[in-house]
């Protein structure tokens, strides 16, 4: 079973691309058959990358030596591309993790999307983006992965506008796409250098070639370009400032989406392949930086616009941004393990947030603003105590899983400071700052939704079984999921890891800071929404700094700011090439033609319509072509072919 | 072999004309199906050419009658109809889109019979173009493509921004002052050739090993330029292109953006630079920076339109800029890759059109504002449209990414940071692809609309058609390149060739 | 051959013969005296052709079947025109040429 899953690892993207095609042409019209085939595809595809995560986590030659197979995709002389599979600890873990949360929320899909019209479609999409992102995690080539990126981004785009009466969900729809698009651009260009430079995509040899990347010819500023240029599309997909605007507006496709897609798998895509691609990286000290700083910078920004924020979904959405943020640090300090490692972890207490908020909002009957629940622990005992740990998760507190991923990256990033790096300490500052503030965005939440007084228009019910048990799978999976990666029994270090594993001490001090600063969080969010029960003090506070309260509630007009400059930039500069098109380019042609025409106009005067007249006409020319030919001289005569 | 079987495919649709000459015209299904047929003899033809013509081998197969057929022997023309990759692509996609048209104009019923006659001749008219290798055969069949054209627009088609008589002429002109040029170029080249070797031939091959002298070809290569541009709607010379489609039929559209318009690459191709490398060299950075101001230019076009058929007007435009600029970078790679984009816009235009015929048909307007929410009223015919449109900005997975991404390769690589532009046509291509197609099948259900029917039956025929071959080439896109390849190859380094001893 | 004849003699009388038929081929309003006109200057050509294959190759009868070829094209046009004209006088109840100036604009 091992070796078969091993040598067979493409089945694992494959089987839910079949289940996609037979929803779509067969099983369409039957909504439980659509959503079986679905689950038993990706249940499938679990087992297969169980079974590929035994084998390769019991036989330590894959850190070393990845397996790969490949088969020619298409080729020509000199631009030749295979697919294939490339297994090493990195990508079987994100097989296992993206098989894994994706089938708890196919489960839970099954209770949350009952009875829409568009039952059967919602598992097609879903079937189509687990082997989409399956197959991006396993691909051995680098365009191979921009194919999949591409199609994640297509799925994204068909569920977030899944609920197409809704214009919002058309518009966000489309921004996502865009945005993303535009990150696209950038690693387009990326990857063009990359084949250009070095003639190849394929990430082995990719390893091996760049990291002699001056015997081709190129000087470290381009490798510094090629990088930055790559990491854009990162941006975009991971939602890294300045890009991150379509995160928190994508949360209007249905709920199991957002979990699965724009938390748990999806956005982790652009921190998955600057990790896949860290060999590039390593090589540019300069793209390092702007990978950290960008990381750093949007884990603080979002946090900063969390805090103000009241839907349920676009706090979990920017809280995502910002942790996403955090993983791009730990790449930027070059550090692969506590990256991968956050990844892990993020990847199931998010799921877990946005499954437990999509229970509530199934509750709710889709009401979404934070202020109008209150108390619904009372009546949704599972959701919310699992919610709670995905929240002690997400602020750092021991023993739970993010616990241990933060503090893998507040200890990297202080590592990268003291060897040489003055601005690391900056670096420090703010994901310490940012560790802070998620505990306190999150337990603002938790408080005002779960706790404190109900209210009486709500009538809050507990989930069916099928949407509780995924809770329950993934809460104890933030809860545990973190012990694997612990600074005393570090294995994850050991096999995860970009040039040496990552030996340090456990450095106690590192963690009471993380304790605490989780604990202080959670504390003032106790102190100002919990036992303030009319929340006199936070309102006063939001009277007190309306500016800042302003523009953090306002995303610091990002939106906005992207909305004129399509507005006022990109589509006045299309009218004025459309009036240019039609009055200048147009006009040249048409005076043309009517040139044409009004000399017609002028000449068809002289056809008189009397066939004696013509036959005059033509007598004289042939008379007067005569008498040149008879009595001119030679030279003249010899235009009318008369020379010789 | 023995039989002549690209004769054969290209009598097809000939034979099915003739057959509904003779049914009288009420019997509209009848004539629809005859010419249904006839297509798809011609397809099943084609096909049965495409993977019986052995890659490993390469060069012009499948010569009807083994040889060349001397027609006129004053002026060495001969009957010599051959294919290698760089035609059967071409040859396939006219089938391909040709039997599409035939559907996709089922509910034609106003002079039914007459439609169905002209489509049958312009597709044999394409056919021809593609598989003549003798000059003077490709020009007689461009020149037959062109009356039918005029006639289907002025009958069939509608007026939108302009009358479809201001269309149908605007076409037809910019047909025949592309070919004007070409016509004087190629007699040029012609009578060039009987001065420099002795012997008359009008067969590609035979030109191409002619040694004309170099200011000659820079010459005689404009010429052609002005010709075959023209007809890709190369800018400045594109207007026509918006316009005529706007007003054309659906199967018209279909054919011109689909492949008429590749006419024009490929004669580039494998009339102006086979024939004329020195004049290629010459002029590829001018072909070059054109290319780039079509994807550009033709973009920002795109994204002031309304009008759902403007749109994937100067969208073609935009992609020809793409051809273009594969074409100038003169090597294997960028060149297979246009003729790969030229094989996938086709496809993709098809569809494109058809499905817009479909919803202008039923819902009786192609004003984006005034669509809205049909997916719900429409999936199929959403899924059709949203396919199209993914492929139009290039979505991996379908046939026009990789072309596209092997375009970029070879360009970028040649000319830097022109080529740059170009790319970043992408976001302005997924902008107003993006617009047009969720503007029009997403948001709420309008009910002014409850009355379209989905697709159904023979309408479904250019979806499953054009869709299935949209997906197959890009999961598969070898399926296509190795073809291709092995047409461009032999050429490329003909040119090479040509280039280093013309460079002494 | 006779001694005393030279082509001029027949040069002459053609072109005689042709202007005369040109004269009335334009200036006649009868659309059948245009039609005889037009005759008139096809046997000019008749004669030139016979005359100059007596002078020239009188081996070789190029001339004079081009001058059987002549005469057949000239029944022929006569046939139609003569056709044309009637079918012509039945709607016009005219032969005069000045009225038949539609081919205009």
């Amino acid at each position: 079973m091992v070796e078969f899953a091993l040598r067979h690892a493409w089945l694992v993207p494959l089987l839910p691309a079949l289940a996609f095609a037979m929803i779509v042409f067969l099983t369409r019209p039957w909504p439980k058959l659509s959503s079986a085939v679905s689950i038993a595809a990706i249940f499938s595809s679990f087992v297969l990358s169980s079974a590929i995560a035994y084998g390769v986590f019991t036989n330590p030659a894959f850190i070393e030596k990845p397996l790969v197979y490949s088969l020619r995709w298409f080729g020509m002389e000199g631009f030749t591309v295979h697919v294939g599979v490339m297994l090493d600890p990195t990508s079987t873990m994100m097989l296992f993790m993206v098989s894994l949360v994706a089938t708890l929320i196919q489960i839970y899909s099954t209770g949350y999307m009952e009875g829409d019209p568009q039952y059967s479609v919602f598992f097609s999409y879903l079937s189509l983006f687990a082997a989409s992102m399956l197959g991006l995690v396993i691909s051995s080539n680098l365009l191979q992965m921009f194919v999949m990126w591409e199609l994640v981004g297509l799925c994204s785009f068909l569920l977030i506008g899944f609920y197409t009466f809704k214009i919002s969900a058309r518009e966000a729809a489309k921004k996502a796409f865009m945005t993303t698009r535009i990150g696209d651009f950038g690693m387009l260009l990326g990857l063009l250098f990359l084949q250009i430079v070095f003639g190849t995509l394929d990430l082995t040899e990719l390893t091996q070639r760049v990291p002699a990347y001056e015997q081709f010819g190129i000087s470290l500023g381009l490798l510094t370009l090629i990088a930055i240029l790559l990491f854009i599309g990162p941006i975009g997909k991971s939602g890294q400032f300045p890009l991150h605007v379509w995160l928190p507006d994508a949360m209007e496709g249905p709920t199991p989406v957002s979990a699965l897609i724009h938390a748990a798998t999806m956005v982790v895509a652009g921190v998955y392949l600057v990790g896949r691609t860290l060999f590039l990286f390593a090589e540019v000290p300069g793209a390092m930086e702007v990978v950290a700083f960008t990381g750093a910078f949007t884990a603080l920004f979002a946090a900063t616009i969390a805090i103000t924020q009241r839907e349920i979904k676009r706090i979990l959405a920017y809280s995502t941004v910002s942790q996403l943020g955090y993983m791009m640090l730990a790449l930027g300090v070059g550090s692969l393990s506590a990256s991968m490692f956050h990844l892990w972890t993020h990847a199931f207490f998010k799921a877990l947030m946005f499954l437990g908020a999509g229970s509530v909002l199934h509750a709710l009957h889709h009401k979404a603003d934070v202020w109008d629940m209150g108390g619904l622990i009372k009546k949704m005992p599972i959701t919310g105590w699992t919610f709670v740990v995905g929240g002690l998760a997400i602020a750092g507190i021991p023993p739970f899983a993010g616990f241990w991923s933060k503090d893998e990256i507040l200890a990297v990033t202080m590592q990268y400071a003291t060897h040489g790096h003055i601005m690391g300490y900056l670096l420090f500052f703010m994901a310490a700052f940012t560790a802070f503030l998620t505990a306190f965005y999150m337990w603002r939440m938790i408080f005002l939704a779960f706790f404190g007084k109900e209210k009486p228009e709500n009538h809050p019910h507990e989930s069916p079984w099928n949407m509780a048990f995924p809770l329950i799978v993934l809460a104890v999976l933030s809860t545990v999921g973190g012990l694997i990666g612990t600074p005393w029994a570090n294995y994850w270090g050991e096999w995860i890891h970009f040039g040496q594993p990552h030996h340090g001490e456990p450095a106690i001090g590192l963690m009471l800071l993380s304790v605490f600063l989780g604990v202080a969080g959670i504390g003032l969010a106790y102190i100002f929404y919990y036992k303030d029960e009319e929340k006199q003090r936070v309102k006063q506070l939001a009277e007190r700094y309306q500016t800042l309260y302003r523009i953090s509630y306002n995303k610091y007009y990002v939106d906005e700011l992207y909305q004129w400059f399509t507005r006022s930039v990109v589509d006045a500069g299309a009218r004025v090439l459309y009036w240019f098109d039609i009055h200048v380019v147009d006009g040249i042609v048409d005076g043309l033609a009517g040139i044409t025409r009004t000399s017609g106009k002028g000449l068809r005067y002289l056809q008189t319509g009397k066939l004696q007249t013509y036959a005059l006409v033509f007598f004289l020319a042939v008379l007067v072509i005569t008498v040149v030919l008879a009595f001119g001289n030679p030279t003249s005569a010899g235009i009318l072919g008369g020379g010789k | 072999m023995n039989i002549p079987v690209l004769t054969l495919t290209l009598l097809a649709p000939i034979i099915a004309a003739l057959i509904i000459v003779f049914i009288p015209k009420e019997e509209e299904k009848l004539c629809k199906w005859v010419a249904a047929l006839g297509t798809g003899v011609a397809l099943a033809l084609s096909l049965y050419v495409y993977f019986g013509y052995d890659q490993s081998v390469g060069g012009l197969q499948w010569v009807d009658f083994g040889r060349p057929v001397p027609l006129i022997r004053d002026l060495g023309v001969s009957y010599y109809m051959a294919v290698d990759g760089l035609s059967l692509p071409m040859l396939l996609l006219t089938n391909l889109i040709g039997f599409a048209a035939v559907f996709a104009s089922w509910n034609v019923s106003h002079r039914a019979k007459e439609l169905m006659i002209y489509l049958l001749v312009l597709i044999a008219g394409v056919m021809g173009t593609f598989i003549a290798q003798d000059l003077f055969i490709f020009l007689l069949f461009y020149e037959v493509v062109v009356i039918p054209i005029y006639i289907m627009v002025i009958i069939w088609g509608s007026s939108k921004r302009v009358t479809k008589e201001y269309a149908g002429m605007k076409l037809t002109i910019y047909l025949l002052i592309g070919s004007a040029f070409l016509l004087v170029g190629v007699i040029a080249t012609f009578v060039e050739s009987v001065a420099i070797t002795g012997t008359p031939n009008m067969s590609f091959e035979g030109l191409a090993r002619v040694a004309f002298p170099e200011e000659f070809q820079i010459y005689m290569f404009g010429l052609m330029l002005l010709g075959f541009g023209s007809l890709l709607s190369m800018w400045p010379f594109h207007s026509w292109s918006p316009d005529g489609y706007a007003g054309a039929p659906t199967a018209v559209s279909m054919i011109h953006a689909g492949v008429l318009k590749k006419i024009g690459g490929y004669g580039l191709i494998r009339v102006a630079i086979f024939v004329m490398p020195l004049g290629a060299k010459f002029w590829a950075p001018w072909i070059a920076v054109l290319g780039v101001i079509g994807v550009a230019y033709a973009a920002m076009g795109a994204l002031a339109q309304k009008d759902l058929k403007y749109v994937v007007g100067y969208s073609s435009v935009s992609h020809m800029g793409y051809v273009l600029l594969g074409v100038a970078s003169l090597g294997v790679i960028g060149v297979n890759g246009a003729v790969a984009n030229m094989f996938a816009h086709g496809v993709m235009a098809a569809l494109f059109f058809s499905m817009i015929g479909f919803i202008y048909e039923k819902t009786h307007t192609r004003w984006i504002p005034d669509l809205g929410g049909l997916s719900h009223q429409a999936p199929r015919l959403s899924v059709g449209f949203m396919m199209a449109a993914m492929a139009s900005l290039g979505l991996p997975g379908l046939i026009s990414f990789i072309p596209e991404f092997t375009i970029f390769v070879e360009s970028f690589r040649v000319f830097g940071w022109l080529a740059v532009l170009a790319i970043a046509g992408i976001i302005i291509t997924a902008l107003y692809v993006l617009r047009a197609g969720a503007n029009t099948l997403f948001g709420p259900a309008r009910e002014e609309y409850n009355h379209v029917r989905d697709i159904r039956g023979p309408e479904l025929v250019p979806l499953v058609v054009l869709g299935g071959v949209l997906v197959l080439g890009g999961i598969l896109p070898s399926l296509l390149f190795d073809m291709v390849n092995s047409g461009v190859a032999p050429i490329m380094a003909h040119i090479q060739e040509a280039l280093q001893i013309g460079g002494r | 051959m006779a001694t005393g004849l030279n082509p001029s003699y027949f040069i002459a009388l053609s072109a005689a013969l042709f202007a005369i038929g040109l004269y009335g081929a334009i200036s006649r309003k009868n659309a059948i005296a245009v039609l005889i006109s037009i005759e008139l200057m096809l046997t000019a050509v008749n004669i030139n052709l016979v005359a100059f294959n007596k002078f020239l190759t009188p081996e070789a009868f190029i001339g004079q079947i081009f001058a059987i070829f002549v005469i057949t094209v000239a029944a022929a046009e006569v046939g139609l025109g003569l056709a044309i004209v009637i079918a012509i006088y039945r709607n016009r109840k005219s032969v005069d040429l000045d009225d038949f100036d539609w081919m205009k604009w």
